[in-house]
C-alpha cells in the first residue's frame, strides 16, 4: 500500500464557506456559555455574521467551472454554491423570524443558535458532496441537529413526541440509504460518485443489483424529502415542534435535500435513470394527491403547511425525474421558490403567535385584515403563490416543471399535477377567506420587533416582486445547470 | 504433519511462557497483599501480620488455604452464571495484559506494535467483572457499587488514555519496547519529565481505575458494605482480590515502563553506569514497579476516601483539560524537535 | 491452524450475534454483543488489522457498552409485556420477511461475484497507515465526523442538563471562600430579669 499520500493546501481555499461555518459554530459555543443572559443578543448577533460571512466566502469561492477537491470529497460547482447562497440567506432569515417567538417561550438560548449553525454546516456539506461518505455524514450532522432543535422545548410534551418519532423514523430513513450505499460500494468498489458511475456505465451486467440499491436509496432521500409514502413524519413533526423550529425545518434542509437527489442520482446513477425516473413518479403524484387532499382537512395551519410541503416535494420531484439538464434546473427553481413560500407562511404564524399563546389554529387567522390589514396582504401573497396563481412567484415555480414534464412526453402527469393543485387551491383560498371576510375573534394588537416586521415584508414582497420579474432567478437557475 | 507438530510446538513454547510470567505474577500477588499488611502497619505504628511463619511470611499462604476452604454462597435471586463467570472476567484480562509487558530488553511475550492501546483495552475490560459482579449479585449495596465503578472507570480511562496519547507522541510508537527504548540517556531522559502532568495524572487515573483508596467508593466499606462483592465468598471472592492486586501491579509496571524508562539503568549517561552494568534490567524494572506499588500502599494509609462527586469533578473537569493542554504542548514539542527528549 | 482459529471465532460470532436477538433478558443480550464484538475484533486480528481490532475492542467493549451496560441496568424492563403481541404481529412479519428474503435471492442470485479479489496484505504498521489516511485522504470526513460527535453532545447537554441548580453539590469554591461572619452572627441580647 502506498502510504504517502498527497494533501494540497490550495484545496482548503475553496472549503473556506464550511471552515468558516464550523470554527465560528464551535467558537459561538463557548462564548455563549460565558455570556450571562442579559447578553444572549451577542450570541445571534455572532452567529447572522457567520452565515453573512459564509455566503461571502461562497460568493469569493465561486466557481468558473466544476471542480472536484479533497481527495474527491468536496465538488465546487455553480449548482452548489447557488444553493449555499441560499441557505445561507434563508437560515439568516429563520434566526431573525425566530428570535422574539424564542424569548418569550424561555428557549432563548445559544444552543439554538449554535445547532442551527451545525445544521447549516451540515447542509453545505451536503450540498457539495462527491462521495457517499460525505453525503451520508452531512445528512447525519443536518438531522441530529434538527432532531435537537426539535426537542428544544424540553417541558412541552407535543414537542418531545415530535422529536422521538423524528429521530427514530429519520434514523430508519438513514439505515436504508446506509443499506443502499453499502450495496453500492460493494459493487462499483467506491464511494467516490464519479467513480461509481464510471463503474456503472463499463458494468451493464449488473444492473438488476444497482436497481436493488437504488430502492434503498430512493427510500431513503424519500424519507428524507416527505414524499409519500414516505412522509408519515412530516405532519407531526412540523405541529409538535416549536414553530420557529418547524420553520428551519421545513425551509432550508429542502434545498439540502433536492441537492442531495442530485448527487446521489443524475451525478452518481445517471445510468438507471429510467429506474429511477418511474420510482419517483409514483412517489411524486402520491405526494401530490395525498398532499393536496389531506391538506383540506386540517384545522392547524401547521399541519396544514406541512401537508401542503408535501405536495410541493411531489411537484420538485416531477423536474428531477425528466432527467433532463433542464428539468433539473425547473426543480432546483422551484425548490427554492417554494423554501421562500414556506419561510413566510411559517414567520406568519410566528408573528401572530406572543408568549402564552400559539396561533396555529386555522381559526386564529380569522379577520386577520381587520386587525393589521398589510400582513394579511402579505399573508394572502404567500397563500397564492403556494396555490400558484399567478402573478405570483409560486406560479412560474410551476410553470416551469410542468413545461418540463410536458416536454420530456409526459402529459398525463401534467395533467394530474394541474388537477391537485386546484384542489390544492381550496385550502390556500380557505385562508385568504378566514382572514378577510372573517370577524377576528381576539383583538391584541400583533406586536413584532422591526427587523422582523421588515424580514417579513420583504419575503412577501420579494415573492411578489420575482413573480412579476421571474427571469433572473429563472435563468439562474439554467444557467447554473449549463443552460443559458 | 511436520507443520502441526512445529505449531504444537509453538503453542506449547507459549504456553510455557505464560506460565513463566503467570506464576511469578500470582506469587507477587499472594505477598503484596502481605507487604500491604506490613506497610500499613508500620505507618500505624503497629507490627502487621508476625504469627504465621518468620516474620508473619507464610501469612498470605495460610489466607490462600483458608479462603479455599470457605464455602460459596450464591444468593437465591442471584443470576447464577454471571455471578460465577463475573470473577473470572475481572482477573483475565488483568493478567492478559501482561503479555505484552517487557521485562528487558527483547524479553517479551508479544512484542505488538500497538501494545499500549492493548493494555488500555484490557484495563478497561476489568471493570466488566465489577458491573456483573454487582448486578448478578441481585442485592441492592453491590448494585450501587457496581454502578459508581463503571461511571469512575469511564471517566477516568479517559484522561489514562489521554496521557497514553502523549507518551506515544512523545515516543513515536505504540510498542513498550520501543517507547522504552525511546527514553535512553540518562534519567532526565525519562518520560517523567517533559510529561510532568501527565505522569501525575496517569498514576492517579490508574489508582482511580483500579478502585484503589482513596477513590474506593466501589467497595465503601462505610457507606455501601463492602460495594460490588457483599455477596462473595470463599474462592470467589479470592479471585477479586487477586484481580485488584494484579491490576496494581500492572498499572505500576505500566507507569514504569512509560515514565521511569523500564528497564533502563537510572544510572545510564553517568560514571556510575559501568559500576552497575551488572545489575540486569529487569532489577530496575521491578524496583520501579515496587516503588509504585508503595506508592499504593502508602495512599492508602494515609488518605481519607474522596466524596463520589469530588471523584468526578477531578476526573472530568480536572484531569481531562489539564491532559489534552498538555499533549497540544508536547504536539508542539515533537514538530519543534526540543533536545533532548524529542530530538 | 488459522483457519480452525478463524473458524473458531467465526462461529463464535454468529452465535452471539444471533443470540442477542433471542435472548430475553437485556442484560444478557447486551452481554452477547459484548462477546460479539470480541469475536469479530479477534477475526479483523487473523486479518492483521490489528490497530482495527485493538480500538474496537478498546472503543466499543471498554467505554460504549459500559455505558449501554449501565443503562440497561437501571431499566426496569418487564419481559412479559415485551413479547406481549409478538404472536399476533408474527404472521404478518414474518410474510414481509420471507419475501423480502424472496426478492433478496432473486435479485442477488444474478449478482457476480469477483474472484479476482485477493486478501490485501498490509505491509506498512496499519496504525501508521490508518493515520496517514485519516489525515489527507479522509481529513475532510473526519472533521465532519467530529462535528457530528460534537452536536450529539452539545444536544445531550441542552436537552438534559438544567441551568437552576437542583442538585445539593456542595461547592468547594465557596465552602473555601467562607468568613466568619458569614455564619456566625453575634447577638447582643439584653439579659432577662430573674423573677
Amino acid at each position: 500500500m502506498d502510504t504517502t499520500f498527497t494533501f494540497a493546501m490550495a484545496d482548503l481555499g475553496v472549503l473556506a464557506p464550511e471552515i468558516l461555518l464550523l470554527t465560528m459554530a464551535s467558537l459561538i459555543l463557548v462564548i455563549d456559555v460565558y455570556l450571562p443572559e442579559r447578553m444572549r443578543e451577542f450570541t445571534f448577533q455572532l452567529s447572522q455574521s457567520t452565515l453573512i460571512g459564509a455566503a461571502l466566502l461562497v460568493f469569493a469561492t465561486y466557481p468558473t467551472q466544476s471542480e472536484v477537491v479533497m481527495s474527491g470529497m468536496y465538488v465546487n460547482d455553480a449548482m452548489g454554491a447557488v444553493l449555499k447562497l441560499f441557505i445561507s440567506l434563508i437560515v439568516f432569515m429563520s434566526f431573525i423570524y425566530a428570535r422574539s417567538y424564542l424569548r418569550a417561550r424561555d428557549l432563548y438560548k445559544g444552543e439554538f443558535f449554535v445547532l442551527g449553525l451545525f445544521a447549516t454546516l451540515g447542509m453545505f456539506v451536503m450540498v457539495s458532496a462527491h462521495n457517499l461518505l460525505m453525503v451520508y455524514l452531512g445528512l447525519e450532522l443536518l438531522s441530529l441537529s434538527l432532531y435537537a432543535m426539535v426537542a428544544m422545548h424540553r417541558d412541552s410534551a407535543n414537542a418531545t413526541e415530535a422529536a422521538m418519532k423524528y429521530f427514530v423514523l429519520g434514523a430508519l430513513a438513514s439505515g436504508m440509504l446506509l443499506y443502499g450505499m453499502s450495496i453500492l460500494y460493494g459493487l462499483t468498489n467506491s464511494l467516490d460518485l464519479s467513480e461509481i458511475l464510471t463503474a456503472m456505465q463499463a458494468d451493464s451486467e449488473q444492473k438488476m443489483v444497482m436497481v436493488f440499491a437504488l430502492v434503498f436509496i430512493v427510500i431513503g432521500l424519500a424519507f428524507k424529502l416527505g414524499a409519500v409514502p414516505f412522509h408519515m413524519w412530516i405532519p407531526d413533526v412540523y405541529q409538535g415542534a416549536p414553530t420557529p423550529v418547524t420553520l428551519f425545518i421545513s425551509s432550508a434542509p429542502k434545498l439540502a435535500a433536492f441537492a442531495i437527489v442530485m448527487r446521489l442520482l443524475v451525478d452518481g446513477m445517471a445510468p438507471l435513470q429510467d429506474s429511477w425516473s418511474g420510482m419517483l413518479i409514483i412517489l411524486s403524484v402520491l405526494s401530490m394527491i395525498i398532499g393536496n387532499v389531506v391538506a383540506i382537512a386540517q384545522t392547524n395551519l401547521k399541519r396544514m403547511l406541512a401537508y401542503s410541503t408535501i405536495s410541493h416535494v411531489g411537484f420538485l420531484l416531477l423536474g428531477v425525474l425528466t432527467g433532463t439538464q433542464s428539468g433539473y434546473a425547473a426543480s432546483m427553481f422551484y425548490t427554492i421558490v417554494y423554501t421562500l413560500m414556506s419561510m413566510g407562511g411559517f414567520a406568519v404564524i410566528l408573528l401572530l403567535s406572543r408568549a402564552g399563546f400559539e396561533a396555529e389554529e386555522l381559526d386564529d387567522l380569522k379577520g386577520l385584515y381587520d386587525r393589521n390589514s398589510w400582513y394579511a396582504a402579505i399573508m394572502a401573497i404567500l397563500m397564492l403563490s403556494m396555490a400558484g396563481v399567478p402573478p405570483m412567484l409560486g406560479f412560474w415555480a410551476k410553470w416551469a416543471v410542468l413545461n418540463q414534464i410536458v416536454s420530456a412526453g409526459l402529459l398525463w402527469l401534467a395533467i394530474v399535477a394541474v388537477v391537485f393543485s386546484v384542489v390544492g387551491a381550496f385550502y390556500y383560498l380557505r385562508v385568504l377567506k378566514l382572514m378577510y371576510f372573517d370577524k377576528p375573534e381576539d383583538n391584541t394588537p400583533i406586536e413584532a420587533p422591526l427587523d422582523m416586521r421588515l424580514a417579513l415584508s420583504a419575503n412577501g414582497l420579494a415573492i411578489l416582486a420575482l413573480g412579476l420579474l421571474p427571469t433572473p432567478l429563472m435563468t439562474l437557475c439554467f444557467s447554473v445547470m449549463g443552460l443559458s | 504433519m511436520l507443520d502441526t507438530l512445529y505449531e504444537l510446538f509453538e503453542l506449547g513454547k507459549i504456553l510455557f511462557f505464560i506460565l513463566l510470567i503467570t506464576v511469578p505474577l500470582l506469587v507477587s500477588v499472594a505477598y503484596l497483599t502481605y507487604a500491604e499488611r506490613k506497610v500499613i502497619g508500620y505507618i500505624q505504628v503497629r507490627m502487621g501480620p508476625n504469627r504465621v511463619g518468620p516474620k508473619g511470611l507464610l501469612q498470605p499462604i495460610a489466607d490462600a488455604v483458608k479462603l479455599m476452604f470457605k464455602e460459596i454462597i450464591i444468593p437465591t435471586s442471584s443470576d447464577r452464571f454471571l455471578f460465577i463467570i463475573a470473577p473470572v472476567l475481572a482477573i483475565a484480562p488483568a493478567l492478559a495484559a501482561w503479555a505484552v509487558v517487557p521485562f528487558s530488553d527483547g524479553v517479551v511475550l508479544a512484542d505488538i506494535n500497538v501494545g499500549l492501546i492493548y493494555i488500555l483495552a484490557m484495563t478497561s475490560i476489568g471493570v466488566y467483572g465489577i458491573i456483573l459482579a454487582g448486578w448478578a449479585s441481585n442485592s441492592k449495596y453491590a448494585f450501587l457499587g457496581a454502578m459508581r465503578s463503571a461511571a469512575q472507570v469511564v471517566a477516568y480511562e479517559i484522561a489514562m488514555g489521554f496521557t497514553l496519547v502523549g507518551v506515544l507522541m512523545s515516543a513515536g510508537s505504540l510498542n513498550l519496547s520501543e517507547i522504552v527504548l525511546a527514553q535512553q540517556g540518562s534519567l532526565l531522559h525519562w518520560y517523567w519529565l517533559p510529561l510532568f502532568p501527565l505522569f501525575i495524572v496517569y498514576f492517579i487515573s490508574a489508582v482511580a481505575e483500579t478502585n484503589r483508596a482513596p477513590f474506593d467508593v466501589a467497595e465503601g466499606e462505610s457507606e455501601i458494605v463492602a460495594g460490588f462483592h457483599v455477596e462473595y465468598s470463599g474462592m470467589l471472592f479470592a479471585v477479586f482480590f487477586l484481580a485488584e492486586y494484579a491490576n496494581m501491579i500492572l498499572v505500576s509496571a505500566l507507569a514504569a515502563l512509560m515514565f521511569l524508562g523500564g528497564w533502563l539503568s537510572p544510572f545510564q549517561g553517568t560514571f556510575l553506569e559501568p559500576l552497575f552494568a551488572f545489575i540486569p534490567g529487569m532489577v530496575w524494572f521491578v524496583l520501579k514497579t515496587g516503588f509504585f506499588l508503595f506508592l499504593f500502599l502508602w495512599f492508602r494509609a494515609t488518605f481519607p476516601r474522596y466524596r463520589y462527586d469530588q471523584i468526578m469533578r477531578l476526573g472530568w473537569k480536572v484531569f481531562i483539560p489539564v491532559t489534552l493542554v498538555w499533549i497540544i504542548l508536547v504536539g508542539i514539542a515533537v514538530m519543534a524537535d526540543i533536545p533532548p527528549w524529542f530530538a | 491452524m488459522t483457519k480452525i482459529i478463524f473458524y473458531l471465532f467465526a462461529l463464535i460470532l454468529v452465535f452471539a450475534a444471533s443470540r442477542v436477538i433471542t435472548v430475553r433478558n437485556p442484560v444478557h443480550a447486551a452481554l452477547f454483543l459484548v462477546l460479539a464484538f470480541f469475536s469479530s475484533a479477534a477475526v479483523w486480528l487473523l486479518l492483521h488489522a490489528e490497530f482495527l481490532a485493538i480500538a474496537l475492542v478498546l472503543v466499543y467493549v471498554g467505554a460504549v457498552m459500559v455505558l449501554f451496560l449501565f443503562v440497561v441496568m437501571m431499566l426496569d424492563i418487564n419481559i412479559a409485556r415485551t413479547r406481549e403481541g409478538f404472536t399476533r404481529y408474527l404472521p404478518v412479519g414474518s410474510f414481509v420477511g420471507v419475501l423480502i428474503l424472496v426478492e433478496m435471492v432473486l435479485v442477488v442470485g444474478a449478482w457476480k461475484t469477483d474472484e479476482s479479489a485477493t486478501l490485501s496484505t498490509v505491509t506498512a504498521p496499519n496504525t501508521e497507515s490508518l493515520g496517514n489516511l485519516l489525515y489527507t485522504v479522509y481529513l475532510y470526513p473526519f472533521e465532519i465526523a467530529a462535528a457530528i460527535l460534537l452536536v450529539a453532545m452539545v444536544a445531550a447537554i441542552a436537552l438534559t442538563m438544567r441551568t437552576k441548580r437542583q442538585t445539593k453539590a456542595q461547592r468547594p469554591e465557596q465552602q473555601v471562600r467562607v468568613r466568619r461572619e458569614d455564619r456566625v452572627r453575634l447577638v447582643n441580647m439584653p439579659a432577662e430579669p430573674r423573677d
